[in-house]
């Protein structure tokens, strides 16, 4: 029986053995914690894990003890920021330092309606500027219904842009996504974008390590999204901060590519704005061919150094996790954080039963958000929306997912239910297969490509008091507009309770 | 270029539920444009300072006095986590806010605080607890001092606090360093990197010629 702690506040000192202590394994439960007593250790080891190789071929210059100065290897620019980075670049005289290095397309502020009717004046306008400022300084993009275009952090992958080993900034915090592939890959913020725009280089504090341990066979109906959910429950929405993440275990060497990319997605909601998993066969597999992925005697060159690349077998981690996948069941939210997550058939937690009176206020507060009974059963909560998209889980292999449970069902009266593939290359695929016909028979919206509702930047709300059932990556209030309530499960989670019309278990629903 | 930070004396307002996102200091809707900034300071935090109808929550602390004059946020733990947005530390400033004290912050946030002139300074969540249990007890009247060049804080009862800071940004803040023109003084290193890298990983920098 797996026991995913309801509710943490932020905090780890039940797991953490505080620096300079004896390391401590836990010996029940879903996880064990280990603390490196060494502490920060990233540059002392004999063995170097996959953090310090990458970080140490990107040194341009030493700043201080533990800041460097970081070559920047690919750069990708969306919709919401990147015009702006441009033209804050030109108010200060300068000019992008390596357009080649640099690569754009709108995703956050476009309408996904059919032919982008009702992108707003202001999407409209920031289009129009990505455009412009792309075009004069030599950027590529990738625009509107072009095979390239979609959310960034699908096409980044999709194209071969993002390759193991190089360093990618984007100003997004889900940019850890890319780190599925072996990369350094890390969300920015608009100062920052404009510091790589100028120089082609940021300064960077090592961060400590954290190695997340998935050993086992993944039961059927469990997803990548939900192991990785299941940890943000575990070690909180802050247990990562200050730490780069690097998924490991044979759960992590058996996931698909796509599945890789999900896992370090939702990096940033346990707090760490990195995450990534070392390349191996399938890494080479899933890039070779790709459009921007090198080809012929550089592609044998590539690869021969990617190979060295993951973390030597006696690099030590500054805090290591170990996950049993056998124990974890589909995952869905609660509340207003990403850590307020339960198992599909537990109960939402009941504030009178936690002592802390900050934590007890805190769930009351986020049950009161989003419209909850404490010690209810969350399966089978009525829901009105289902939005299956997202950098999270849009990639072909969800919307598979999603179209095996949706395939000559119906969604139910009074859901609507939404899918948005991640790019228009995602979207043409899917379409040849099929996937369109099976979600639209069944009463899905089929849409462009577009980040949506996972943020609602381009009007596309949840409405006020809604329930929403997400693919998505956040569950904070308001994220999907203003008093919408969101809970976060897998696409096949998200597909299943579409059709039951609440809150549904996917194992249920086997054919 | 961020504004030189040193001393500060002000009214601060202890903001302590945990996990304040970025989405909770500004919703995405106010940074879709290009002219934002100069907008934002009334938006921030808008879904716990308004109600429904727009009217301010009476119940949200900085709609109170003294703390609607607040220049310093005591928070809980892991504000500023979720998105990259800047937005949120601009909405910040532009009400007012220079510094921002807590037991951990989103990694994102906390250096786009730097990036403005805004210092977050992290300590032991018992500090913070003391701290907002201080001003507390003064409903808002005792002042914290905060002095960034000796790093400590000074409670509204007096109780001195020191603080770590990394010394690089702590002498960034205290000058109101522009880190783009100073990496661009070393344009050459940069290029030299790159010179050499282009022999060792071709593949990185030849990326505008697809298969």
């Amino acid at each position: 029986m797996l026991v995913t702690p309801l509710w943490r506040d932020g905090g780890l000192h039940d797991l953490m053995p505080p620096t300079n202590a004896a390391p401590k394994r836990r010996s029940a439960g879903l996880a064990a914690s280990l603390e490196n007593p060494k502490g920060r250790t990233v540059l002392e080891k004999t063995g170097r894990t996959m953090l310090a190789k990458i970080w140490d071929q990107h040194v341009i210059a030493r700043l201080s003890e533990d800041t460097d100065l970081l070559h920047i290897d690919r750069h990708l620019l969306h919709d919401l920021g990147g015009s702006r980075g441009l033209l804050d670049l030109k108010s200060r005289g300068l000019e992008v330092h390596n357009p080649e290095l640099t690569f754009a397309t709108p995703d956050h502020a476009i309408s996904t309606a059919h032919g982008r009717a009702g992108t707003s004046k202001i999407g409209q306008e920031l289009l129009t500027a990505l455009r412009a400022e792309t075009s004069a300084s030599g950027i590529t993009m990738f625009d509107v219904d072009q095979p390239g275009q979609g959310i960034v952090h699908v096409i980044g992958p999709e194209l071969g842009l993002s390759l193991p080993g190089c360093t990618i900034v984007c100003g997004d915090s889900h940019t850890c996504t890319h780190g599925g592939l072996g990369a350094l890959a890390f969300g920015i913020g608009s100062s920052e974008l404009t510091h790589v725009l100028a120089t082609q280089a940021l300064i960077q504090r090592r961060p400590k390590t954290m190695r997340a341990r998935f050993e086992g066979k993944l039961p059927l109906g469990v997803t990548a999204k939900d192991m990785i959910l299941a940890l943000i429950g575990h070690v909180g929405a802050a247990g990562g901060t200050g730490y780069a993440v690097e998924y490991a275990g044979s759960a992590i060497r058996e996931l698909p590519i796509e599945g890789r990319l999900t896992i370090c997605n939702l990096s940033i909601e346990l707090g760490a704005k990195m995450g990534m998993v070392a390349p191996d066969e399938k890494t080479f597999e899933f890039l070779r061919g790709r459009p921007y992925a090198p080809h012929g005697a550089m592609w044998e060159q590539a690869v021969a150094t990617w190979r060295e690349l993951r973390s030597d077998p006696d690099a030590v981690f500054d805090r290591e996790v170990v996950i049993d996948v056998e124990k974890i069941i589909p995952q869905v939210t609660w509340g207003i954080s990403p850590e307020h997550v339960i198992g599909i058939d537990g109960h939402i937690p009941d504030p009178r039963a936690v002592d802390d009176p900050v934590r007890r206020a805190a769930i009351e507060a986020a049950l009161d958000y989003m419209g909850l009974q404490a010690g209810a059963p969350i399966a089978g909560t009525p829901v009105d929306w289902v939005f299956i998209g997202s950098c999270t889980n849009s990639r072909l292999s969800d919307l598979r997912a999603a179209a095996e449970v949706a395939r000559g069902r119906k969604v139910a009266a009074g859901v609507r239910a939404w899918v948005v593939p991640g790019s228009e290359n995602v979207k043409r695929e899917a379409v040849a297969e099929g996937l369109d016909k099976i979600f639209t028979d069944a009463g899905f919206e089929w849409r462009e490509p577009g980040c949506s509702m996972c943020l609602a930047a381009n009007g596309e709300v949840v409405a006020p008091g809604q329930r929403s059932v997400s693919t998505s990556n956040r569950n904070f209030v308001g994220r999907q507009g203003p008093r919408a309530r969101t809970h976060l499960a897998s696409p096949a989670s998200a597909a299943a309770s579409a059709i039951v019309g609440a809150i549904a278990d996917v194992r249920t629903m086997g054919r | 270029m961020p504004k030189p930070f040193n001393k500060l004396t002000a009214t601060a307002a202890p903001i302590m539920r945990s996990n304040i996102d970025t989405d909770v200091i500004i919703r995405i809707e106010r940074l879709v444009g290009n002219s934002v900034r100069g907008t934002l300071g009334k938006w921030a935090f808008g879904s716990l300072r308004y109600l429904p109808d727009g009217s301010e929550n009476p119940d949200f602390i900085l709609n109170r006095e003294p703390y609607r004059q607040a220049e310093i946020l005591v928070t809980g733990p892991n504000f500023g986590c979720g998105s990259s947005r800047e937005g949120a530390v601009w909405s910040l400033q532009e009400m007012g806010i220079r510094a921002v004290i807590g037991s951990g912050f989103g990694d994102i946030f906390f250096a786009n605080c730097f990036q403005n002139g805004i210092l977050p300074i992290v300590v032991d969540k018992s500090v913070v607890d003391g701290l907002a249990a201080d001003i507390e007890a003064t409903q808002g009247a005792g002042k914290v001092s905060i002095d960034l060049e000796a790093q400590t804080i000074v409670s509204p009862s007096g109780q001195r606090h020191t603080f770590e800071i990394d010394p690089r940004r702590r002498e960034g803040l205290l000058q109101g360093l522009d880190e783009v023109a100073l990496t661009l003084t070393r344009d050459d290193e940069i290029r030299a990197f790159q010179a050499s890298d282009r022999a060792a990983r071709p593949w990185i920098h030849f990326a505008r010629t697809p298969a």
